[in-house]
């Protein structure tokens, strides 16, 4: 989706600004942010794109007036209460104060704490094991699709339509605009695909430089 | 450090000695504070996450996985060529043979900056970042300025941050749209030929290994 989390070509925000000696996390509500959102990840009711999706539906302004762990917030309370988990009801009594009954939820699978070290180790949900034949080659020069889903991509808005040539592939994955939607894995090949600079940014870019892009069969065609 | 740029401006975020302070006189919660406490609490009675483990995750990347991973890598390839080599071709396997695996880490691709090619990466649909050799990725690199100014100005950005590119040298940008992450492998500063391993990794910075910082030649930068 158009969303306000694709940032990439837009000017104003002001310059990058690098915080010495910075904390992992700056507030406690910021690590239990964090560790309940991973959590809740591991209960494997939804995979990694289906979760960038629910932080993308932030509306815009909210997007871009709100903190980091403030999307991660959004998200999972949306994924919660799509995945009928905790509902709004419940989270705007528990507001209110503490106890009152919860509805329970059958058959979760909860991470526990033994758990938590093999599960970060063996933690691999998207690199696909199917024998998916290329489309394309190193080498390929390729163009990418004009699609501007209501879904969500892993296309960004400033690299549709451009003229590209293939640099890496990194094999099959699954595609994140078919799983981020619900809608399957579709295991194919996502490549590194090379820009020059020119090509997204026009003649002011420098001829030197180059974007590189992570994308999948389904984003590209043959230039 | 005399390699430090100058703007770095510090953020004036209130630490949690104040929030603890604001508690001790009785001043309320903030709301994103009340909702992380509501939706936790909700969490743990429906048995969806468990405190333990929420702790165990958040102490894993507070204490445990952060950017020393990575200098540690960055070290032995400049002392070990074949290492090095290896790295370069598959970053997966090379950095697994120091432990260094897991979650936001299926893929490693290691790129090489060198007189010719100067490499940067960012995330500009979220904040895809390499935890496993590099932690949790900062607010800086998280945040709008960076997101939306990495692809189309990078030079710019890079100036700012005091790192001048020459005009020969090929900036490339890599975009991490989808699950390989990216590690940007420095070039050693010179001077430091008769300096140990564990010296070499003592000045390898997290902004280094992002693209967005040279190695300086003494220890002692704060990123």
């Amino acid at each position: 989706m158009n969303g306000g989390h694709d940032l990439g070509g837009m000017h104003g925000f002001g310059p990058v600004e690098i915080e010495r000696d910075e904390p992992v996390f700056h507030h406690e509500w910021e690590r239990r942010a964090f560790a309940i959102t991973l959590a809740a990840g591991f209960l494997g009711k939804w995979n990694i794109d289906q979760s960038r999706f629910a932080r993308e539906q932030m509306p815009p302004a909210e997007y871009l007036a709100t903190t980091y762990y403030e999307h991660w917030l959004f998200g999972l309370e949306k994924l919660l209460q799509d995945h009928d988990l905790v509902s709004r009801d419940e989270v705007a009594a528990r507001l209110l104060g503490p106890g009152g009954a919860v509805r329970p939820v059958a058959g979760a699978r909860m991470l526990k704490v033994d758990e938590v070290e093999p599960a970060l180790r063996r933690s691999r949900a998207s690199k696909a094991d199917e024998d998916v034949a290329p489309r394309y080659r190193v080498g390929d020069r390729v163009v990418t699709r004009n699609i501007n889903p209501l879904g969500h991509t892993r296309l960004p808005r400033y690299a549709r339509s451009k003229r590209g040539v293939v640099a890496l592939d990194h094999g099959v994955w699954v595609f994140p605009d078919t799983a981020g939607n619900g809608l399957g894995r579709k295991p194919q090949h996502c490549y590194g695909v090379r820009f020059e600079a020119r090509e997204l940014w026009g003649d002011a870019a420098t001829s030197r430089d180059a974007i590189y892009i992570d994308l999948w069969d389904d984003h590209l065609e043959p230039a | 450090m005399s390699h430090d740029h100058e703007h770095g401006h510090h953020h004036h975020h209130d630490d949690d000695d104040d929030v603890q302070e604001h508690r001790e006189h009785g001043a309320p919660l903030s709301e994103v504070e009340l909702r992380v406490r509501a939706l936790e609490s909700l969490l743990v009675d429906k048995g969806l996450v468990e405190p333990a483990a929420l702790d165990a995750l958040i102490d894993t990347y507070e204490t445990k996985v952060g950017p020393r991973n990575g200098a540690k890598i960055v070290a032995r390839a400049w002392v070990d060529p074949a290492f090095k080599q290896r790295l370069l071709q598959d970053g997966t396997s090379a950095v697994a043979e120091h432990g260094f695996v897991g979650r936001q880490s299926e893929k490693l691709v290691v790129v090489e900056n060198t007189p010719a090619v100067h490499n940067m990466v960012v995330c500009t649909l979220c904040s895809c970042y390499p935890w496993a050799v590099l932690g949790l990725p900062p607010v800086w690199y998280k945040s709008a300025p960076y997101r939306s100014r990495a692809v189309i100005d990078p030079r710019g950005v890079l100036g700012e941050l005091g790192v001048r590119v020459p005009a020969e040298t090929e900036v490339r940008v890599w975009d991490s749209t989808a699950e390989i992450r990216y590690m940007v492998l420095p070039e050693r500063p010179a001077g430091t030929e008769r300096m140990t391993e564990a010296q070499l990794a003592e000045l390898v910075t997290r902004d280094a290994m992002i693209g967005v910082a040279r190695v300086p030649a003494s220890a002692g930068a704060s990123r």
